[in-house]
């Protein structure tokens, strides 16, 4: 492990009030951060500082701070997640910049996701979508057959699961150029399209998801890649090629 | 003030069968006549909230968060427990129930802990039907791993996140509600005060975080399902939004606080790095299944090893000390939470410790012996059976990626250090917190209409919670308990038509959120918050910590006296009330941790004794293991709320009664 140092950096923000306002970049330096630091823990202390000089601090998403709620977002010197992979915001350490740095962060960059405030943004189309089919309609009485009574092949169950590791953070949004939800969507269709107990009703749900998708104003999907590439669980791209399966077979019925 | 547990009387194993028989129902197309509130929505909000609207009840669901999704519950890694006997290891609803109970200290109730125990293998049916993915084996069937405090394999799990796929499995239940318009969803708000009418809970003020707009919502039971409140420490497992506020409020309200002073100490987190740390990581208990517990056995290599000159690698096996086998054979690395928490603390007290910060406080957690033993097992199953050492690595690391991966992709992405190649580093951190809202057989605390879920009760864990028992109450609460007895509750309420939020009582609610706003904003203070909560948690965590005596818990409640006075006279919070303001949602939720904190302060030195998470200094035996006190303190200690001063609070004692199970000393050796 290197050992943790301390370095100075200057920060590059994007600043807005609300959704109605225009934003800019503000500047800030700060110094004094350690390398053992999280940039979350990194933006604390810039917050701190800026409430210590009666100014308004930056308003940025966050939760769990150990890489699973899926509620940090922040784009960082032009990467969703900043310059690492396979890892969310809070997960990104600050070691991974130099004393003397400059780093630029902006909110998530995407029509379907409006700023709320500085580094904010509304992400409930992703519900709006989940709820027009990302379920199986079983009620929630607990009157249901063993779980043991469908026995699902082993590979089966690990693609499911590997599709539902999305946490839905958006970073496959706010990296595509064409600000495509494909992958998202393309995780939540494949998890129950490859289990028994979502199959029943799979043509509806792809269908309903898809339209759903569209009406929330997602762009398309061009195969560029880029939101394998930044999504920090690894949902792979054969989710979108299994979504487009689903979503043809269920067109022709 | 009486409490009433309303243990239904009858053998334990019969007890919620007749009783569910004999609870009021409401009908079908009185239903929709009723309005149901839900504050939270991780396992157990979320769940509740998904039953009520598929019942038929008109539902409104709250949670700070953007979306339900994100609800803490999502974080939890392990497993959910559940008496199904899959592999045939003598599993049964009794022996889940008697775990629970002894792993609770015999703190718990007997009756709340066997139902849980009953409903646990419906859990695992209903989330499979859901379409959760736990993982399986070869013959396409559920798998399972143990977990600490058990001797069965009864922990169902995904990877190392199950916690994330029961809640996303409960969220798409709760999403397929709100598609048809049966649930109403809040995102981005807070709970900021209870509403009570003529006595019953009829509503809530609720902030929207992005306006800051104050609204009033009214209906006819309310249920409060907001977690848990071990950020009361500043450091802890938990999301940095996850708070105390809407159990707070009912109890200011009336609803009495039950056993504050249970607070679950983690064994296995990543140490603590420095002055800026915001959060503490927990690593999954399921790793002590493959992982030994270690300390270099001599006092100089582990100096050496604070001191960078030595790897832990370096250290020859007879010169370490696996501690938790070493004094627990029969548990091993397996041992109860506060067992493994409390052996950690002691050897780093001796001066053990192997982290190089000014602490020295850390362990290792070693995976080499597993890497082997796997390797070897895997180069057998594949017909080689000479496999070179390097093959044996190359196979037993491939088998600990499979079942670990991603828990040893975030130590490395946190730490800078690779869990293949070197032990992780450990240390206990506040987790779970078991105390909670007082709440009798129903879930109902004592205001009435007011019910309590999930970790925001205190209801079924005890003194110390086992791995995987949290997720599992969760979901009982929501799935399988409510629905029940909050229906039996509102069988009385088919007539009383839809609450006005016009009533004079939600007026004065309204008003006096407003004023607590108000005199945070025009404060002419000169610290931040988190200034605030920062000297909060290191009082607790020093002195209400893992290790608590009479004059450390003393000093506690005085400081933290002064501490309100002064975070009231000297807080900053800067914006304003009408926009999105994180400062004063900090600033509101700190308040009340402070209150709290000093109530935990207080619960703490009353119970003369030391059980489960809560470690008394002064009874313990000679080798440091726990001294119960069975007989002076085998009660509920719930808190009545008395007005400003958090001193004068009254305690209420609920006797706890064992009939089917015979109190025993815990001894895992």
């Amino acid at each position: 492990m290197s050992a943790a140092k301390n370095i100075n950096i200057s920060l590059q923000i994007w600043r807005q009030k609300n959704s109605k306002e225009k934003g800019k970049m503000e500047t800030y330096k700060l110094n004094d951060v350690s390398t053992a630091s999280s940039f979350l823990e990194m933006l604390d202390q810039l917050n701190e500082q800026l409430v210590n000089e009666r100014k308004e601090p930056v308003a940025f998403d966050h939760d769990c701070r150990e890489g699973i709620c899926g509620m940090c977002s922040l784009y960082i010197n032009g990467r969703a997640h900043g310059p690492d992979t396979g890892i969310t915001t809070c997960q990104l350490h600050m070691r991974m910049f130099n004393d003397g740095d400059t780093i630029v962060i902006e909110p998530w960059r995407s029509a379907a996701f409006p700023v709320i405030k500085d580094l904010i943004v509304d992400r409930t189309s992703f519900d709006r979508i989940q709820q027009a089919g990302g379920f199986v309609s079983v009620n929630t009485s607990g009157n249901t057959i063993d779980a043991n009574a469908t026995p699902i092949p082993k590979e089966d169950a690990d693609k499911a699961f590997e599709a539902a590791a999305c946490i839905g953070c958006g970073a496959c949004v706010a990296t595509c150029k064409n600000g495509s939800a494909m992958l998202f969507v393309g995780a939540k269709v494949s998890q129950y399209a490859l289990l028994p107990q979502g199959r029943v009703e799979a043509t509806a749900r792809v269908l309903n998801m898809v339209r759903q998708m569209d009406e929330e104003g997602f762009g398309n999907c061009t195969n560029t890649g880029a939101c394998e590439i930044e999504c920090p669980k690894g949902i792979s791209l054969e989710n979108i090629a299994r979504m487009n399966r689903e979503f043809l077979s269920a067109s022709l019925k | 003030m009486k409490l009433d547990s309303k243990i239904p009387e009858g053998h334990i194993s019969q007890k919620w069968t007749d009783y569910k028989d004999h609870l009021k129902l409401v009908a079908p197309n009185n239903r929709p006549k009723i309005d149901i509130i839900v504050v939270g929505t991780g396992l157990a909000g979320a769940s509740a909230a998904a039953s009520f609207a598929e019942m038929g009840y008109n539902v409104k669901a709250f949670c700070y968060q953007d979306s339900p999704r994100r609800a803490h519950s999502i974080a939890a890694q392990g497993g959910i427990n559940a008496a199904k006997n899959y592999q045939n290891d003598g599993d049964s609803t009794f022996r889940l129930f008697y775990d629970t109970i002894k792993g609770g200290d015999y703190r718990a109730r007997e009756a709340n802990v066997h139902r849980l125990a009953e409903v646990s293998g419906n859990i695992i049916d209903q989330c499979v039907a859901q379409g959760v993915p736990f993982a399986r084996d070869y013959g396409g069937l559920l798998d399972n791993r143990s977990f600490g405090g058990t001797q069965v394999q009864r922990t169902f799990y995904a990877a190392g996140q199950t916690g994330q796929q029961l809640l996303l499995g409960a969220y798409s239940s709760l999403s397929r509600q709100i598609g048809l318009g049966r649930v109403d969803m809040y995102n981005r708000h807070e709970m900021l005060e209870l509403v009570k009418v003529d006595g019953k809970a009829r509503g809530i003020i609720a902030r929207n975080l992005i306006t800051g707009e104050i609204e009033r919502h009214s209906a006819h039971a309310v249920i409060i399902a907001s977690g848990g409140y071990g950020n009361v420490y500043f450091l802890s497992t938990n999301a940095m939004g996850s708070n105390v506020t809407a159990g707070w409020k009912i109890h200011k309200q009336g609803a009495l606080f039950a056993n504050p002073c249970y607070v679950q100490i983690h064994p296995t987190c990543i140490p603590v790095h420095g002055t800026n740390q915001s959060k503490l990581t927990l690593m999954s208990e399921s790793l002590r299944n493959s992982g030994r517990i270690w300390v270099p056995k001599k006092k100089e290599d582990a100096e050496a090893i604070r001191a960078g000159k030595l790897k832990p690698t370096q250290i020859a096996e007879e010169d370490r000390d696996y501690y938790l086998e070493r004094r627990y054979p029969a548990f091993g690395n397996l041992v109860p939470r506060d067992v493994a928490s409390r052996a950690a603390k002691e050897r780093c007290d001796a001066g053990f410790g192997i982290e190089a910060n000014d602490t020295n406080e850390g362990v290792y957690l070693d995976f080499s012996t597993e890497i082997q033993n796997k390797g070897k097992q895997t180069a057998y199953a594949k017909g080689n059976h000479n496999p070179s050492q390097e093959e044996i690595t190359t196979l037993g690391k491939a088998w600990l990626e499979e079942k670990y991966g991603n828990l040893f992709t975030m130590y490395q992405k946190i730490t800078d250090e690779n869990p293949y190649e070197t032990p992780m580093k450990i240390y206990p951190a506040v987790h779970y917190t078991m105390g909670g809202v007082w709440v009798d057989y129903n879930l109902q605390s004592t205001i009435p209409g007011c019910f309590v879920a999930g970790e925001a009760n205190f209801s079924d864990h005890g003194a110390n919670r086992l791995g995987a028992s949290a997720l599992m109450q969760g979901l009982a609460d929501g799935y399988f308990v409510l629905p029940y007895t909050v229906s039996n509750y509102l069988a009385d309420d088919i007539r009383t038509g839809k609450i006005s939020t016009d009533l004079p009582e939600f007026v004065e609610a309204e008003k006096s959120v407003k004023d607590s706003i108000n005199k945070f904003l025009s404060n002419n203070g000169t610290k931040s918050v988190d200034h605030f909560h920062k000297r909060l948690g290191n009082i607790m965590w020093n002195k209400v910590g893992m290790g608590r005596n009479e004059q450390g818990l003393k000093e506690a409640i005085e400081e933290i006296a002064a501490l309100k006075e002064e975070f009231f006279k000297d807080v900053y919070v800067p914006g304003n009330a009408d926009e999105l303001n994180p400062e004063l949602e900090k600033a509101l939720r700190v308040a009340d941790f402070i209150e709290l904190g000093q109530l935990m302060a207080i619960d703490g030195l009353q119970r003369k004794e030391s059980c489960g998470g809560h470690f008394r200094e002064e009874y313990q035996d000679a080798e440091g293991e726990t001294l119960r006190d069975d007989e002076n303190f085998k009660f509920v200690g719930a808190w009545e709320y008395k007005g400003y001063d958090i001193k004068n609070e009254e305690l209420h004692k609920e006797e706890l009664k064992y009939e089917f199970i015979k109190i025993a000393a815990r001894n895992y050796k």
